[in-house]
């Protein structure tokens, strides 16, 4: 019997040090290749998001390092948030020309649509991104830039051109164009841009002062 | 590894004991990516080198393991490539990331990988492991493309969308408009659009499957 559970305990033992080995080499190998992958995968992703920024900024608005200027912003309910998101800030020379807020569309299709808004000094979206979504592949999906050009309409609209009540998709009324089929998507956008706005016309003030506040800025 | 082997491996995972079509392995991936071709060719691909990588590296250290905790050694081999994978192409290839970023790490869960790691590799000699592997993965591509073809024209008439963003601006220029000014059929993109359609993958498989086993009895050779 004891000889028995000895050999047991024995084989327990072994079996035990050789997924700790196992587990070991894997831990080190992931360790290894994290390390080795780390820095270029950060410079793919800054470059990931400059290159969203630069697509709802004109380029002529700002010289200033973009990815710098970035500053966290409460959550709140125009702009779909429920987590602190992120605000760029656009200079030209000292001056502020734009801001660029992160705002969700939370009445997709299925999910969340995440979206970049690009908003003029002014009032005016100079650009608007969809940075993340769920919608159906081929039917919803043309809200993002790289499918079709349909988010390219927001350009140049404000809170007063077109007024509130042609801020709607066209089937109810509005004046943005959406695929017979998939409305729901498109709705959602439209809404969480009017939201967006709202949020900007609203906190403009407050928003402008935090952003020539230097040493407030928050790097993530 | 004798040709004849090789042969053997390669008609194995091509057709008699094809993934997604005999075996019915590994279908979480195969319905979700599927609804155009260069998304069940590109998590096709990926899922080979996966499986390669992984079969190889189970049939090489196949000694050390002991039986009883064989599995949760070849779950961790599988996870550990796989996350060292999905990093590589974050850093290297960080285009084609972005299109199948969140389908990688699906590739672990992917019971086919362990499937042939468990049945194969950890009863194999490296070589024939990873040929193996290629030969299954292969099949499974094959199945993952013909069904996103076939649920790509029927959903939204067209071929190859996509391949922009796995090669580039210019790519766009080789999507081929099939059906032009089709009014797209939504079911074939939705998941029942999957069953459907592997379905009837299954069924001809099936069918030819039958027809083979009965032409030799047919017109067998006539006795000299």
């Amino acid at each position: 019997m004891i000889r028995q559970a000895r050999v047991a305990a024995r084989n327990a033992l072994r079996t035990g040090v050789i997924l700790f080995v196992f587990a070991l080499v894997a831990t080190a190998l992931l360790v290894f290749t994290f390390s080795r992958t780390e820095s270029t995968i950060e410079r793919s992703e800054q470059a990931e998001k400059l290159s969203l920024l630069g697509q709802v900024l004109p380029p002529a608005l700002y010289d200033n390092d973009l990815l710098a200027s970035q500053q966290g912003v409460a959550p709140h309910e125009l702009l779909g948030t429920r987590q602190p998101s992120a605000m760029w800030i656009a200079r030209r020379g000292e001056a502020i020309t734009a801001v660029v807020l992160e705002a969700i569309a939370p009445d997709g299709y299925s999910g969340n649509i995440h979206l970049l808004i690009g908003i003029g000094i002014d009032g005016t979206v100079t650009g608007v991104r969809v940075t993340a979504h769920r919608e159906t592949p081929g039917l919803g999906d043309y809200i993002v830039r790289s499918k079709s050009p349909w988010i390219e309409q927001f350009a140049g609209t404000s809170l007063i051109r077109p007024e509130a009540r042609r801020w709607k998709v066209a089937k109810d009324g509005g004046q943005f164009d959406a695929r017979a089929g998939a409305t729901i998507t498109p709705r959602a956008v439209v809404k969480a841009v009017h939201g967006a706005l709202h949020y900007f016309a609203r906190h403009r003030a407050a928003l402008l002062a935090e952003a020539a506040a230097p040493g407030k800025e928050t790097t993530p | 590894m004798t040709l004849q082997e090789f042969n053997t491996l390669f008609q194995n995972g091509l057709s008699k004991q094809n993934a997604g079509l005999v075996q019915l392995l590994g279908l979480c991936p195969l319905l979700a990516i599927s609804n155009t071709l260069v998304n069940a060719l590109s998590l096709g691909l990926a899922t080979m080198l996966v499986m390669a990588s992984a079969s190889g590296a189970v049939s090489s250290v196949r000694h050390f393991v002991p039986h009883e905790i064989r599995i949760p050694v070849f779950v961790l081999i599988i996870a550990a490539l796989v996350t060292v994978i999905d990093l590589l192409m974050n850093a290297f290839v960080h285009p084609l990331y972005l299109v199948l970023g969140i389908f990688i790490p699906l590739i672990t869960t992917n019971c086919i990988v362990l499937a042939r790691a468990d049945a194969f590799a950890s009863k194999n000699r490296p070589l024939h492991s990873v040929v193996d592997a290629i030969a299954m993965g292969l099949g499974l591509t094959m199945v993952l493309v013909v069904l996103g073809g076939m649920r790509e024209l029927a959903g939204q008439g067209t071929l190859l969308s996509g391949i922009d963003l796995v090669f580039g601006e210019e790519a766009k220029q080789f999507v081929l408009h099939v059906l032009p000014g089709y009014q797209g059929f939504l079911l074939a993109i939705l998941p029942p659009g999957a069953f459907i359609a592997l379905g009837l993958l299954i069924a001809a498989h099936n069918w030819q499957k039958a027809r083979a086993e009965r032409r030799p009895h047919a017109a067998a050779p006539m006795p000299a």
